[in-house]
């Protein structure tokens, strides 16, 4: 579905990606770890296009498509869904209306009409409860004054609406107390399907208890330093990074010798 | 992904829609204003004595008055020698039908998109339609007559109801209120008469449509509204003028009279040649706009949507001097390019527990320069009045600014006022998030922008608040990429 190919991005004319490759198969979810500053967050806008991040080399495909040739709202209509670490209020813009604008404009990119009212309606309430998400919270305007907590859970419910191929979650565990990371796991958990691949960007081992990883990767100075199963999750948990660096030093400082 | 420039260079480039001219034969009065000419557009409209010594009078406090300087930008030097004060189509002066309206003009009104004649009205939107200075037809009069409401041009009113006229005109705005309002007291062409009797509650929107033509006029047209006790009457004005290099002038005046239990919401959405991207040409928008509560429990309203002319000036204000009467003023206000607009409103707490609602959002992008202006005043007697101001500000690009001056004046210590301000940018952020929900840069303007104004939009008739909606959406097309 994703294939990530030697790719460097930088911002404000800082390197920030040296070279990362990463390869996700649909119905995959792959969790990304890393100390701060390792470009976790920059792989995830770099994949949806923001447009302070350049990209210097290298490629990205998505669904065999170029997905960096994309404008950042064709490549959400192509199914790249960004949920954000800190998600943007926009006040008098209701949550519903913003959503129905969002799923119609995904929906006519694909030559498809948009969904009547009472279509529309049904397949909110459907959602708003697979993710256990407020009824409350659907008509206020677009996470305008609501708690980090609801933010977050509002992304979920918003990638369970738009039905995305490829979910990127950017630290959605930061901020989020045992309960509320309960009800987000269990939605992705149930919007987790064969069709659909998940990429989750996160600090902690914590998350990966309840979203089980089929891979893990390390991500550390741009690039990707070590990959593994979950059970890499629960060794960087003991031992953190350090031993990471440490490793990623002496293998660069080889590799300089060798040239 | 644009960058801030791109963004106020396509805003820039945004034409005016309604720029266009209509050639038509006109009968105007050589420029300049001195008691001759007052006397001759008196005559012209055949106007009784005591109106024309009223005009004098307004014109003697006009010669008094300089023009402001507490407003929040340079004002021009107007050369007032230089405009004409009256033109009006030639042809025939007064219209029994649509048929003999002159064709050039109907489809100059048709372009506007004025329902104008009665059998493609389908809203149920009464019509009085001032074309530089003269009304031209007046729709759905007669159905309004059968409630005994009168909805006619100013000139009609002065003819055929002059009792009412007399009382009243002044009442609210006096001739020597400002230097505008004296200008428009002295040489105001025509405009639009309203009056509901007791009991009646106006069954459809009454509406004006204002549009300059002419180079080198001003236009003046003054409008007065009685509600009398216990009626109720919603109101519109839409403006728009054609793309001109030279400023043209409109210093309208509009009084209202709420009696008891009597309630009037007036809206307009203005639109007036804003002038080019380098700030020549448009429209200067010097308005004096004021009602009054009158009897206990009245109510006024005003909603605003600003999005034209070079310079807006106006303060649509509510005297609150019956008991428990209400004031309310709504606004949006957009300037770009090099547009300015100070505007705001007075509200005048006189009568006991009278209550005033103030909801103010500016839009500016470009060049443009917003001010918020408003004055809340508590008089002595206004025991238990409330006052609340809420006024947003919101930028586009790093080259516009938004002011806000409040003022409050309080004799009464059991009065309350309540002022919440707020300035906020559209960010990349907003609409980066936007776009990653699959909804572009433009669409993602218009849904921040309306979600913005939608407190204001809401107060508006529902068929006015979509044009409104469509109409700030076009405004700021092309705000980004």
């Amino acid at each position: 579905m994703l294939i990530i190919k030697n790719l460097h991005a930088e911002v404000e004319e800082k390197q920030i990606l040296k070279g990362l490759n990463l390869t996700v198969n649909a119905g995959e979810v792959h969790a990304i770890m890393g100390p701060n500053g390792a470009g976790k967050s920059s792989l995830a806008s770099v994949l949806a296009g923001r447009a302070s991040y350049h990209v210097t080399e290298g490629e990205v495909t998505f669904q065999g498509a170029n997905l960096l040739e994309m404008s950042p709202e064709n490549r959400a209509r192509e199914g790249v869904f960004l949920a954000f670490q800190y998600p943007i209020e926009i006040p008098g813009v209701s949550n519903i209306n913003f959503l129905k604008t969002a799923l119609s404009e995904i929906r006519a990119y694909k030559n498809l009409p948009p969904l009547d009212a009472k279509e529309f309606l049904r397949l909110s309430r459907e959602k708003q409860n697979l993710v256990e998400f407020d009824a409350k919270l659907v008509n206020r305007s677009l996470n305008e004054g609501f708690s980090g907590g609801e933010k977050k859970r509002n992304e979920i419910f918003q990638l369970a609406m738009l039905e995305p191929a490829l979910s990127i979650l950017d630290e959605t565990d930061s901020g989020l107390d045992i309960d509320a990371l309960r009800i987000v796991s269990k939605g992705v958990n149930k919007l987790r399907s064969e069709k659909n691949a998940f990429i989750i960007i996160t600090h902690y081992q914590r998350l990966l208890e309840y979203i089980v990883p089929d891979f893990v990767h390390v991500l550390y100075d741009g690039r990707i330093v070590k990959s593994g199963t979950k059970e890499l999750a629960l060794e960087l948990e003991e031992k953190g990074y350090d031993w990471l660096k440490e490793e990623h030093y002496q293998k660069e400082a080889r590799e300089k010798e060798a040239v | 992904m644009p960058n801030d420039s791109e963004i106020i260079d396509n805003i820039a480039n945004k034409e005016y829609e309604f720029g266009f001219v209509t050639d038509i034969e006109m009968d105007i009065a050589p420029a300049g204003l001195n008691e001759d000419v007052i006397r001759y557009i008196s005559e012209k409209k055949g106007e009784p004595e005591w109106l024309l010594n009223w005009r004098l009078k307004g014109f003697h406090s006009f010669m008094k008055q300089k023009l402001p300087e507490w407003q929040n930008f340079k004002m021009p030097p107007i050369d007032f020698q230089k405009i004409s004060y009256y033109a009006a189509p030639k042809s025939k002066k007064k219209y029994d039908s649509l048929d003999q309206v002159d064709p050039e003009l109907l489809a100059t009104f048709a372009k506007l998109g004025i329902p104008l004649s009665e059998q493609k009205t389908l809203a149920g939107v009464a019509v009085d339609v001032v074309f530089d200075s003269v009304s031209v037809t007046t729709t759905y009069k007669e159905k309004l007559k059968e409630l005994g409401i009168i909805f006619c041009s100013f000139g009609e009113a002065v003819r055929e109801h002059p009792d009412l006229v007399q009382k009243y005109v002044g009442s609210v705005v006096p001739h020597s209120d400002n230097i505008f309002a004296a200008l428009n007291a002295a040489a105001f062409s025509d405009g639009s008469f309203v009056y509901i009797p007791k009991g009646v509650r106006c069954p459809m929107e009454l509406s004006t449509y204002f549009r300059i033509n002419t180079e080198n006029t001003g236009q003046f047209e003054r409008t007065l509204i009685i509600a009398d006790e216990g009626s109720y009457v919603s109101y519109l004005e839409g403006c728009t003028a054609p793309m001109r290099d030279e400023n043209q002038l409109h210093a309208a005046v509009v009084e209202l009279i709420a009696l008891e239990n009597a309630e009037i919401k007036y809206s307009t959405v203005q639109n007036w040649y804003p002038g080019d991207k380098d700030g020549k040409g448009g429209i200067y928008n010097f308005v004096t706009k004021r009602g009054i509560c009158k009897g206990a429990h009245a109510k006024i309203s005003w909603t605003q949507v600003e999005t034209g002319s070079a310079i807006t000036w106006k303060y649509p204000s509510v005297i609150l001097q019956g008991d428990y009467s209400t004031g309310e003023f709504y606004s949006v206000a957009v300037t770009k390019n090099k547009q300015i607009a100070d505007t705001g409103t007075k509200m005048y707490h006189i009568g006991r527990n009278t209550r005033s609602r103030i909801i103010s959002k500016g839009i500016s992008a470009g060049e443009g320069h917003n001010s918020y202006r408003g004055l809340v005043q508590m008089g002595s007697k206004a025991d238990q009045a409330r006052n609340f101001t809420q006024c947003d500000s919101l930028l586009i690009g790093d080259r516009c600014g938004a002011h806000t001056f409040p003022y409050i004046e309080s004799k009464n210590n059991t009065a309350t006022v309540e002022h919440e301000a707020t300035t906020s940018k559209i960010g990349e952020d907003q609409i980066f998030y936007l776009n990653q929900r699959g909804i572009d840069s433009e669409k993602a303007v218009a849904l921040i922008i309306n979600g913005y104004a939608k407190e204001v939009l809401n107060q508006l008739p529902m068929e006015f608040a979509v044009e409104a909606q469509k109409l700030l959406s076009i405004t700021l097309e092309g705000s980004v990429g």
